[in-house]
């Protein structure tokens, strides 16, 4: 027996310039708070942009955008995400709410699997992903169904943070996986170790954005998330993001 | 999945298979729905008929649409169970229904109440049979 939904996948995605999915080997660092302050950024000055929020059992990207509980995606011939400030936005919480999806491995698969063959993007410029951290069933599902995907990496300026990051980048390039380059966020420091140990590994390190207080009061308004220091660091992780290496 | 996305994965899918046994025409197509996925039959058939025309491959082709019933076995405590519709509220019935895998938010053992069960039959769509002529 076939499943028909692989076949459709990349035909669902043919009409995106480019498909970043925002990653880390670690939790925690802020994948998602940059994530949605790409997409917001890049739809502000005019892109047509999607956010596609993967992290299924621990999604926080409808929070941070303040998507409200109402709102569900329109049928038609598929699921039509709906959009928020220009970004148009995916999630498994249209459809679990506020409870709990405590999926194991394969459902995660079976899950990403169907709202890819869902979801009708239509025409955009960048999808962006969210990815959850680690390196399991999602970061191995879209190495495996979507031939266009670009991971772009985060981390923190802790060690902790970025020698997990490591593994994932390793993992990366083993499987030929093209890397927009390296996010340090959080940072509190002059200290260049993670441009240097990036620079290391090969990758193009953009930039770092300031630990900054006021991102948690900006959660649930965006235009408030693009005037902090996540907001306003986008610009040279979009100039990377435009440029491939 | 929505009948209509899911008529157009079945007949990307089933493109595939036909050139990878060089079939110049398909004849009949077996599709499996699992009961959990609640795809309607007659409405992914008419989504079939009217998608078809797109290619001369399908022209001819007829569809059989199998369902097939969902049997759910809980990790934790074994019980074995029949899922059923019946039971749920049609918001619930109808984000199973888009992406079956919620049913682990709303769907609990019905002995130990464990969301922890695995879907062992009965999930999706799936393309069980391609005839055609080469």
């Amino acid at each position: 027996m076939v499943d028909p939904r692989i076949s459709v996948i990349n035909q669902r995605l043919a009409k995106i310039g480019r498909i970043i999915a925002v990653s880390s080997g670690k939790g925690g660092v802020g994948k998602s708070m940059v994530a949605t302050a790409l997409a917001l950024s890049l739809a502000k000055e005019g892109c047509r942009v999607g956010l596609f929020d993967v992290d299924f059992t621990g999604p926080s990207t409808h929070i941070i955008l303040g998507v409200p509980s109402s709102v569900q995606p329109k049928e038609d011939k598929g699921l039509v995400p709906p959009a928020f400030m220009g970004v148009e936005y995916m999630s498994l919480v249209y459809f679990v709410g506020d409870n709990p999806a405590p999926l194991r491995g394969a459902d995660v698969s079976n899950a990403l699997i169907e709202l890819l063959a869902v979801t009708q993007w239509g025409t955009l410029d960048y999808l962006i992903i969210d990815m959850p951290p680690g390196i399991g069933d999602a970061v191995l599902d879209l190495v495996r169904l979507v031939d266009r995907i670009e991971f772009l990496i985060i981390t923190t300026p802790s060690l902790l943070a970025f020698e997990v990051v490591k593994k994932q980048v390793t993992l990366l390039c083993e499987l030929k996986m093209p890397i927009v380059g390296v996010v340090e966020n959080m940072k509190m420091d002059k200290s260049n170790a993670v441009e240097l140990a990036s620079e290391k590994l090969g990758l193009r390190y953009l930039g770092a954005i300031p630990f900054d207080t006021t991102v948690e009061e900006a959660i649930g308004s965006p235009e408030k998330l693009l005037e902090t220091a996540v907001g306003k660091s986008m610009a040279q992780i979009k100039k990377a993001a435009k440029h491939k290496k | 999945m929505h009948e209509w996305a899911l008529a157009e994965a079945i007949l990307a899918s089933a493109k595939r298979v036909a050139e990878q046994e060089n079939l110049k025409e398909v004849t009949e197509v077996t599709i499996k729905v699992g009961e959990l996925q609640q795809a309607e039959p007659p409405i992914l058939r008419f989504a079939l008929s009217q998608m078809k025309t797109e290619t001369d491959l399908f022209k001819n082709a007829k569809f059989h649409i199998l369902k097939a019933k969902s049997t759910l076995t809980c990790r934790v405590c074994a019980t074995t169970w029949q899922f059923n519709l019946k039971k749920l509220d049609k918001t619930t019935a109808e984000a199973i229904h888009f992406v079956p895998e919620v049913a682990h938010t709303f769907v609990k053992c019905p002995k130990c109440g464990s969301p922890d069960f695995e879907i062992v039959s009965g999930r999706g769509v799936w393309l069980q049979d391609i005839k055609g002529a080469k």
